[in-house]
């Protein structure tokens, strides 16, 4: 039964990878990666991590992807204009990339000692020892992540702002002088 | 039959490689930063087998923050987009070179 539903989401997972990084529409891409998310929540769940796979699920497909389809949709982003086809280096480094990633993961799982999962617990799903772990041995990470979001809010905020029109004044000051500058 | 922790490690590896992969050769903005949050699961999903194989939650935990740091990444990586492209008019990365050697 668990080998079936891992069977399922693992093929679901990587299919819909394909789709992410294979499509030329950005909003099939994203998508495709509603799926990708999905599918591997439902392996943290199998694994016991049933908070960890809610959380992806919120988070990710909630948030995130949401984020995402905004921004493509405000952008108005088509297909893309440039094409593969025409970066045939990066495509081979690529691959090149991903040969021997490969490659060294099967080297470090043929000297992989222990084969079989270790059984599932109560201690390891329940949530209350994930969350004493997180605020007792993690609390100052945690603490610091919580900075980190504010930054990235503050950050964000004033990145994706429309300057003021007393700024762009500025902005189109300095490019005149800039070019005066570079013609005597 | 229960899956064997390589199994999972191994789909890590493949859902990496595939981002990897897309990172390096789609030309969109937008393409390369799904392409990272799908490298980004591939992570989650090692560090969670190995916290089962191991019987601890430091690795959930770890996941945890990984979820955080990816929704922060999003919010600024997207307001940059945002901002690239009240300029350049396009988040096609060929086209905006201005920083590229």
């Amino acid at each position: 039964m668990e080998l079936l539903v891992f069977l399922i989401f693992a093929f679901l997972a990587v299919a819909a990878a394909l789709v992410v990084v294979a499509h030329k529409n950005p909003v099939y891409s994203t998508m495709a990666l509603v799926f990708t998310l999905f599918s591997v929540a439902v392996l943290f769940i199998l694994l016991g991590a049933p908070f960890i796979g809610v959380l992806q699920v919120l988070i990710y497909t909630g948030a995130i992807v949401v984020l995402f389809l905004f921004v493509i949709m405000l952008l108005n982003i088509g297909r893309e204009d440039s094409q593969i086809a025409g970066h045939k280096a990066q495509l081979f480094f690529a691959l090149l990339g991903a040969v021997s990633f490969g490659s060294l993961v099967i080297l470090a799982l043929s000297s992989l000692r222990p084969k079989v999962l270790a059984p599932l617990t109560p201690e390891l799903v329940s949530l209350k020892a994930l969350a004493s772990t997180l605020f007792n041995e993690f609390l100052l990470p945690f603490e610091i992540i919580g900075l980190l979001l504010t930054v990235a809010v503050i950050g964000a905020t004033v990145a994706a702002r429309r300057p003021t029109a007393e700024e762009s004044a500025a902005t189109a000051a300095e490019r005149s002088i800039e070019t005066k500058e570079a013609r005597p | 039959m229960t899956v064997p922790l390589s199994w999972y490690l191994i789909l890590g590896a493949v859902l990496f490689a595939i981002g990897a992969v897309g990172a390096l050769t789609r030309r969109n903005g937008i393409s390369i930063f799904l392409s990272i949050e799908v490298m980004l699961n591939a992570a989650n999903l090692t560090l969670i087998a190995y916290a089962r194989q191991w019987e601890s939650h430091a690795g959930q935990v770890v996941v945890f923050f990984v979820m955080a740091v990816a929704a922060a990444e999003a919010a600024v990586g997207l307001a940059l987009f945002i901002a690239v492209f009240r300029q350049r008019h396009t988040i096609d990365l060929n086209r905006i070179n201005l920083l590229r050697w």
